[in-house]
């Protein structure tokens, strides 16, 4: 005889998965069936409704207690000489613990999305930048320029939430608003606007971004260009752009470092972000990075405000040591230098495990694979279904409380880890 | 555990004692009466010490977006002053932008039991909450920014009465969980975006048409309307700017005789006179202040060497931002709430302007009469990094050191300041009234500050040393809430404080038009946007404290 479970409905939920932390959706949860009723997208929907398989931690492929697992964790971490915790794909008290763990156990911290992060970490370490928030071009923005990413393939509701919103405080028509695409072009129709005009494109190849970047930004900076072209692009077309960037009284200029899929792209952030200064002289203009997937930016605050440092932190000599190049944990993966691995991944069930020698620890969420088994596996909850969380959004300033949705017995990535630092 | 802390020489200017020899009773956490049979598990001998309260931060910057952005841009700062795991602490670093940790720990150090960050963006408050729950020891909270935030530019742009500003008010101090409001340069945050390079007290913001000195009359008095203990803590406007002295004047007399606190006034000091273009103008700026009962300031000391500047004033951060050093800065436009902006700094005693902000500084510790109405702050780490508080308190404790450094400065600095003819120096009761009963109160913490029974235990206790950078570097003892969490200088023990908050009253139908505004204009929901307690508690370590209204609020 089975109890009929009763379908209870969840509004203004925040979603995780998403790096814009929707956080108007509608939920229905049915005993441990999460759906997303409303407002959902390629990444949302997915993320809440995967559904739960594995509930057993597992050593050497058998299932085994947790209490055993972290035990057996344990011991991997004691023996081990070089210990990477990467994936980091959680929550704020996932990363206390990550953190906690660490610095007692002298361990390397990367994060899975770090190549595209540090795109934008090594120009805020270097140079800096002006930049603003989600409300704030939800509000303001009359031109958006957007540099070598297709937005919407990555961040869905992107346009619908912060280009098209209905009122603005301002009373701008939004119709007014120019979207430009510079580099890449839009795979769909978010950018095109509720009446139909459709964004600017200017094509050049991913290879030519960095030399267009450039020319605009000399251009911006009143320098003469006796080129005709560049990467195929019209030097007078990037000079008529220039002039409306000059002229638009707050433009923003975005991009999503994961899009920026050529070597030394830094130098490409670093050129917008010095054009945005540039503009600033006389007009307003405001940098915009997106991203926020997978907890990177949580994870990165967190490192930061505890040890001083970001990601690629290692604390083999007792402190914090920060390097971007040494510490990258795929790398030191590839180069055969970690004896284990603690991989965290608690959101995204299709985010694999990077394939090294090392011996493996995967903390992650339920119904994720492995092309070889790890050493441990324990299943965790997914902070914002499986148990309440916290989680920062791409702009890096807004944080957004997440909800338990289900008592699914998952324990947390922060219960984990710190019972895997009680027994080290 | 009762434990007696026997005949040592009290500071507490709370209760007017200076320096009388007296014995504490702590019990619980608590500060207690003498046991009737005279029975006590423990007594520590503290005969010819020196006990205050522990001292209270009013104005530093632990904890949020800007300060995290600071640390984030300052990699080569931090390997200067990293700091080592031990068994009992956490790794981190130190100096300009230390780790949360690192600060927690440093803080008790130096005899320090609260530290309040001053500039908590309510669109980014959860963060502020995030890092100073991981800041140990020290007990903290924060004050609200307002003032630049569009919500409240349209009411006044609207002429909404008083009261719906002061609902609008007790609504956000709640939901961020602060204890304070704080107003940075007022409205010209929000100017900045529409492109507006100043705003002075009487310049209306281009697309509202208000002006700074009306967002001061309506947020000062919704502060004093709803009860709130701590007058409203304004960053005038003009911060840095030469000539600034008369907007820091006009701003004090434009206040109507409302309690406000004005924050790091050294930087809104400055004259225009001399060859140089800039000069002093805490002379006149320390008479104001003696003569106007209702204004308190802290100073925002600067000191030599390198440091950063995190300040929500987008406008003039932007504008300085040649003077960065390293050559690096970040400013940020927030939520259609504030702003940020972060320089990287270096005072140098051989600049003219920056040894001229040092006398500056000091002048005005030292010309201000009522140590109740004036507290001892570099505005950490803007002035320079809390670690130099012990410093700063011989500067005002020894004149004969004092001219020794005056002395050392830019020469035309020094002739461009009357500070080595000013005799004055601090006594150890000035002292403990600017960094405790003078804090508390102005804070609005009725059970800290003091050792009178019924007091927490946060107690400090050093040798008395002639050279006081010495003396308040290495307190003998620090209890956190009757433990002992500091000997002989060194931490012994880690606990984790409280966070101080106050719940203003306020009429719940304000929520349906601000939802109507989260929804139509943010990006976030109002329901998401509120931190509830359960935060603040977190995973068990933290905890809330509620302060009490004045009379007269509305609770």
């Amino acid at each position: 005889m089975t109890e009929k479970v009763e379908e209870v409905i969840r509004y203004d939920v925040p979603s995780p998965f998403c790096g814009i932390a929707s956080d108007d959706l509608t939920v229905s949860i049915i005993g441990q069936k999460v759906k997303v009723l409303e407002n959902g997208d390629a990444y949302t929907s997915p993320g809440f409704e995967t559904p739960i398989t594995d509930r057993a931690p597992r050593v050497n492929g058998k299932e085994v207690t947790l209490a055993v697992a972290v035990e057996h964790t344990a011991k991997l971490l004691r023996k081990s000489k070089q210990t990477v915790i990467s994936g980091l794909a959680t929550d704020l008290n996932g990363a206390r613990a990550a953190m906690a763990l660490a610095d007692k156990g002298r361990a390397t911290v990367d994060h899975m999305n770090s190549r595209a992060v540090f795109k934008n970490t090594l120009v805020l370490q270097n140079t800096g930048w002006m930049n603003t928030t989600l409300s704030e071009v939800k509000n303001r923005v009359d031109m958006l320029l957007i540099v070598g990413s297709d937005i919407e393939a990555g961040f869905p509701r992107f346009f619908e939430r912060i280009i098209w919103p209905e009122d603005t405080l301002f009373d701008q028509d939004i119709e007014s608003r120019s979207i430009i695409y510079l580099g890449k072009g839009p795979s769909g129709k978010a950018s095109t606007s509720p009446e139909g005009k459709k964004a600017e494109v200017m094509l050049c190849d991913d290879a030519d971004l960095p030399e267009v970047l450039s020319v605009l930004r000399a251009l911006v900076a009143g320098r003469t260009i006796n080129a005709q072209e560049v990467g195929g692009v019209s030097v007078t077309d990037l000079a008529q752009l220039a002039t409306r960037l000059k002229e638009a009284k707050y433009s923003v200029v975005t991009w999503v470092a994961s899009m920026l899929e050529f070597d030394h792209a830094e130098v490409s952030v670093q050129m917008v972000c010095e054009m945005v200064k540039d503009l600033n002289i006389k007009a307003r203009s405001s940098g915009l990075p997106l991203g926020g997937k997978d907890g990177e930016v949580t994870v990165n605050q967190v490192a930061v405000w505890q040890s001083g440092y970001p990601m690629r932190t290692n604390f083999n000599r007792g402190y914090p040591d920060y390097d971007p190049y040494l510490s990258d944990c795929l790398r030191m993966l590839k180069d055969d230098e970690v004896d284990t691995l603690l991989w965290v991944s608690s959101f995204d069930i299709t985010r694999k495990v990077p394939a090294s020698k090392a011996l493996t620890v995967v903390l992650g969420r339920s119904g994720m694979t492995f092309d070889t088994e790890p050493a441990v596996f324990i299943p965790v909850g997914t902070p914002g279904i499986d148990h309440k969380g916290r989680a920062f959004r791409a702009d890096g300033v807004v944080s957004l409380p997440l909800r338990q949705l289900r008592d699914s017995g998952l324990p947390s990535t922060f219960d984990v880890l710190s019972a895997i630092e009680q027994a080290l | 555990m009762l434990m007696k802390l026997t005949g040592g020489r009290i500071y507490d200017p709370a209760y007017g004692i200076n320096g009388k020899v007296r014995d504490i009773y702590v019990d619980d956490g608590w500060i207690v009466e003498a046991p009737s049979d005279g029975k006590v598990l423990q007594e520590l001998d503290l005969r010819g010490k020196v006990v205050m309260a522990g001292a209270i931060d009013m104005h530093t910057h632990i904890g949020g977006g800007k300060v995290n952005i600071a640390r984030t841009m300052l990699p080569e700062e931090h390997a200067a002053d990293v700091v080592a795991r031990t068994e009992l602490m956490r790794s981190g670093c130190g100096h300009a932008a230390p780790s949360t940790l690192t600060a927690g720990y440093r803080y008790a150090e130096m005899g320090y039991t609260a530290g309040f960050e001053p500039a908590i963006l309510p669109s980014n408050a959860r963060q502020a909450h995030m890092e100073m729950h991981d800041t140990p020891i020290i007990d903290k909270g924060g004050y609200v920014m307002l003032g630049s935030d569009d919500y409240l530019l349209r009411m006044m742009a609207a002429n909404n009465d008083q009261e719906s500003i002061n609902n609008y008010v007790a609504w956000t101090i709640t939901h961020s969980q602060a204890i304070g409001v704080k107003v940075v340069n007022p409205g010209g945050i929000n100017a900045f975006k529409f492109n507006q390079r100043k705003l002075d007290l009487d310049e209306k913001n281009s697309f509202y048409g208000v002006t700074p000195r009306e967002i001061l009359l309506r947020l000062a008095r919704a502060v004093k309307e709803l009860g709130i203990p701590h007058p409203l803590h304004v960053h005038g406007c003009n911060l840095g700017v030469p000539g600034n002295m008369n907007t820091t004047l006009d701003t004090m007399n434009g206040i109507e005789g409302l309690p406000m606190h004005m924050t790091h006034i050294q930087f809104h000091s400055y004259g225009t006179e001399g060859d140089y273009k800039f000069s002093s103008g805490a002379a006149e700026i320390a008479e104001a202040i003696n003569r106007h009962k209702n204004i308190t300031v802290d100073v925002g000391q600067i000191l030599f060497g390198q440091t950063v500047t995190a300040s929500g004033d987008s406008m003039h951060q932007h504008a300085g931002h040649a003077h960065a050093h390293p050559n690096k800065w970040v400013t940020m436009d927030i939520e259609c709430d504030a702003g940020c902006g972060v320089l990287p700094f270096k005072y140098k005693d051989q600049s003219y302007v920056n040894a001229l902000q040092w006398m500056i500084g000091l002048e005005t510790f030292l010309l201000v009469e009522d140590p109740w109405r004036i507290f001892l702050t570099t505005d950490h780490p803007n002035g320079a990094p809390f670690t130099s508080y012990p410093h700063l308190i011989r500067l005002l404790m020894d004149k004969t050191f004092r001219n020794e450094v005056l002395s050392r400065l830019h020469p035309e600095a020094q002739k461009a300041s009357r500070l080595a003819s000013i005799d004055r120096e601090y006594s150890l009761y000035e002292i403990a009234i600017m960094t405790r009963a003078g804090a508390a109160k102005l804070v609005g913490l009725a059970d800290r500050g003091h050792l009178g029974v019924g007091g927490a235990a946060d107690i400090t206790v050093y040798t008395d040393h002639a050279d006081r950078e010495k003396m308040f570097s290495k307190p003998d003892y620090v209890f956190k809430d009757g433990r002992i969490v500091v000997k002989d200088g060194d931490l012994i023990d880690v606990t984790w404080g409280t966070t101080h908050v106050v719940k203003p009253d306020y009429d719940k139908s304000i929520e349906t038009s601000l939802k109507v505004y989260f929804d139509k204009y943010l990006t976030m929901k109002m329901g998401n946007f509120k931190i509830s307690d359960d935060e603040i508690v977190d995973d068990g370590r933290g905890s809330l404290t509620i302060q009490p209204l004045h009379k007269g609020g509305q609770i």
